[in-house]
């Protein structure tokens, strides 16, 4: 197969890109105190939170935007995205599913979402964050009955506002980066999970997210308590309509795994990449961190697919003796994509054990790093960590980067790091073609093989999604 | 069934194939000797469609299609099937799956409807017990780690659940033992049928005292430049290639 043929086989069409016919209220571009005010006013906000968003502007004011990642975009302009909108028939929060707008619903629907209970046969809780505003949780009721608490941040802040309280910013503080500073002082909306003691969250709960109207940005936050001793398992989904413009995408997902506890948290983002030649798309610079207190563990896998820059690397600070963090990831570049992701492994506690296994995979002109911190404390005594980072090329324009930082203060550490770097060869299309499979489905199962070792940490209906994804996304970039 | 006249090929602009011509019918076995670098792997790979082999001159036809208008996978849904002499590796894809997919998109191609997986299986699994090769490598990535000789058997699989009209064996006996060749010639036998051919691309006669071929060809300098029966390879065994020269085409 030529290299023409591969080309064609990876140009890609993006399948969630439509627009949603929906009167919003959004709120004019520009980012000032009364922005802020606006927000939290919007949101019948406690004085305490008001004061914590406006802390975190003052930082933030005073913060610049990251530049050592390897990706280049033009600087955003902060006042020229608007901060908040919401679709007007929200305006009077719906009680029930019957309430929301039928538009806003069969925006969901096209998205595969089932977001009314009875279809949703997989047993999958959802919540739904369209633009600014959680829009629906399903089957609260069920959840309610095993003490689960999973609803809107907002709601939460009314609802539960000690438990919000005492653990917004405590895993990722407003001054941590630039980008969680900004989230800190404008998060919208997003999720909010509360696990008891000792309760093994009946269903997968989950989140999609959609970015709807033009010019805005979106900035959820996400906190997730998993009380002592429980266990819950969260997916995360997110899409945008194609637009020319980029869109900002800065979220928060702070995780607390008290004692024993375990959160295994999935992320398959497939926000707008922008078309072959780059123009739009979305800028993904996501902060994810969670805390592991002792005996605990924290599971990340991701896959991602979507963005015109991700910049992203979900942590896990290993706090308590005995716990566990995992990093499991598959980043696909394509077109002029770029991603810098990774993770953080801070070992702090002793016998604390970390896993991370990257699979980057670039094709067409894109850019594709892997970065990671494996930091052992001095006092992380028998800390161990594995890490295995493998990259697949398609084609011969694009690249692939990996950059391991390693810190080790405690002689009895064990860090291991494995590296790879391969390209789809021709003679593996050829070996496909003559057994009669046509180019793409040749890549995609080449590809898939490549990132066997992360789906299979997904849930299962998430793993054939991704694999399905991966398929859409390679479409027309064999190269 | 294949009928290939005047073919001239060249890779990386040299030219391997200069004027070869074969003919093979339904239900024959066709054996092709000759030197090292004579284009006998050549001939495999232009047939079955492989990038970077260029058709200079000369037409091929393949049951009744023209076979050099066509894409490799649409010569593999038509039938055509190459056993390659160094298969490679696909690591995570499982030999199970990549079976499925490839049975999968010929069947599908020729209007039959797929095999359901319960089915599917006990075939793969009859397959794999056939060639010797132990049930676990069904559940192993395409030839990784595997031993030239279990790469060699795992293509003959293919080949058995691929039920392909045209086999072509390219030097699918080097660097095989003895209990190894036995395997793949009672394999290639089992096959053998009247509708089916087979092109057995070696450089030994050895494989013949396994797999009786209809005809021996000799190719050297791009060229078929005898052919005869089985004894011609008995000779060629005895002689070398030395005693033909290349102006002496059969």
């Amino acid at each position: 197969m030529s290299q023409e043929q591969i080309n064609r086989a990876i140009a890609k069409d993006y399948k969630a890109g439509f627009t949603t016919d929906i009167e919003s209220d959004t709120l004019p571009p520009g980012l000032t105190e009364d922005t802020i005010r606006f927000i939290s006013e919007k949101k019948n906000e406690p004085e305490w939170l008001l004061e914590w968003r406006l802390r975190a502007f003052q930082v933030w004011r005073d913060m610049a935007g990251p530049d050592w990642a390897h990706v280049n975009y033009p600087e955003v302009d902060f006042q020229r995205i608007s901060y908040y909108s919401q679709p007007k028939s929200m305006e009077d929060r719906p009680k029930s599913l019957d309430e929301v707008d039928p538009e806003l619903l069969a925006t969901y629907e096209k998205l595969g979402i089932p977001l009314h209970e009875r279809e949703s046969l997989a047993g999958v809780a959802v919540d739904v964050v369209f633009d600014s505003v959680s829009v629906a949780t399903t089957f609260r009721e069920k959840l309610a009955e095993a003490g689960v608490l999973f609803c809107s941040i907002s709601e939460a802040v009314q609802q539960y506002p000690d438990l919000v309280r005492k653990h917004l910013g405590s895993v990722v503080p407003r001054k941590d980066n630039f980008y969680a500073a900004l989230n800190s002082a404008v998060f919208s909306d997003g999720s909010f999970v509360y696990i008891p003691k000792g309760v093994r969250c009946p269903m997968e709960l989950s989140t999609y997210f959609r970015i709807n109207e033009a010019n805005t940005g979106q900035f959820e936050r996400t906190l997730i308590i998993a009380d002592e001793g429980s266990h819950v398992s969260y997916l995360e989904g997110c899409t945008a309509p194609m637009r020319d413009e980029n869109q900002l995408h800065a979220a928060v997902v702070e995780l607390v795994a008290l004692n024993d506890a375990e959160i295994k948290y999935s992320t398959v983002q497939n926000w707008y990449p922008g078309d072959a030649e780059g123009k739009g798309g979305i800028y993904n610079f996501v902060t994810k961190r969670g805390l592991a207190h002792t005996n605990a563990k924290i599971s990340w896998t991701q896959v991602e697919t979507g963005s015109a820059v991700t910049w992203k690397y979900p942590s896990c600070i290993l706090r308590g003796d005995n716990s566990v963090g995992e990093f499991y990831s598959v980043a696909l570049t394509n077109n002029l994509q770029q991603a810098d992701t990774g993770t953080k492994m801070i070992h702090l506690g002793k016998n604390t054990r970390s896993t991370i296994v990257s699979k980057g995979i670039s094709a067409g002109h894109s850019s594709n790093a892997y970065r990671g911190l494996v930091r052992v404390g001095p006092t992380a005594k028998g800390a161990r960590n594995y890490t295995q980072c493998d990259s697949l090329l398609i084609g011969d324009q694009c690249a692939a980067h990996t950059f391991p930082y390693i810190e080790s203060k405690n002689p009895t550490g064990i860090i291991e790091h494995e590296a790879t770097t391969s390209k789809v060869s021709d003679d593996q299309l050829y070996l496909c073609q003559q057994r009669g499979l046509d180019p793409e489905k040749a890549v995609s199962m080449i590809v898939n093989g490549f990132c066997k070792e992360v789906f299979k940490e997904l849930p299962m209906e998430f793993a054939v999604e991704a694999g399905k994804l991966l398929e859409v996304s390679l479409e027309g970039s064999v190269g | 069934m294949l009928s290939i006249k005047d073919l001239h090929a060249e890779v990386e602009a040299k030219n391997i194939l200069k004027g070869l011509n074969l003919e093979i019918r339904e239900g024959e076995v066709h054996a092709i000797m000759g030197p090292n670098g004579s284009g006998k792997s050549t001939l495999g790979h232009v047939l079955s469609g492989r990038p970077g082999y260029e058709i200079t001159q000369g037409n091929v036809e393949f049951l009744g299609k023209d076979l050099l208008d066509l894409d490799t996978e649409e010569r593999a849904h038509l039938g055509l099937f190459l056993a390659f002499q160094y298969p490679v590796e696909i690591p995570g894809v499982s030999n199970m799956e990549f079976l499925k997919a490839s049975v999968d998109a010929v069947r599908e191609s020729q209007g039959a409807s797929a095999y359901d997986t319960v089915s599917f299986t006990r075939r793969a699994r009859e397959a794999c017990a056939a060639v010797d090769l132990d049930q676990g490598f069904l559940k192993r990535g395409v030839n990784e780690g595997f031993s030239g000789g279990e790469k060699k058997r795992n293509e003959l699989m293919q080949m058995m659940l691929l039920e392909p009209r045209l086999c072509i064996l390219d030097e699918t006996d080097s660097g095989l033992d003895i209990d190894a060749l036995q395997v793949v010639a009672n394999g290639v036998n089992a096959m053998r049928s009247e509708s089916r051919s087979f092109l057995l691309v070696t450089h030994y006669q050895r494989l013949l005292d396994y797999i009786e071929p209809d005809f021996v060809h000799v190719l050297a300098g791009g060229r078929i430049i005898k052919s005869g029966e089985k004894s011609l390879a008995l000779e060629l065994e005895a002689k070398g290639y030395s005693w033909l020269d290349e102006g002496k085409v059969a």
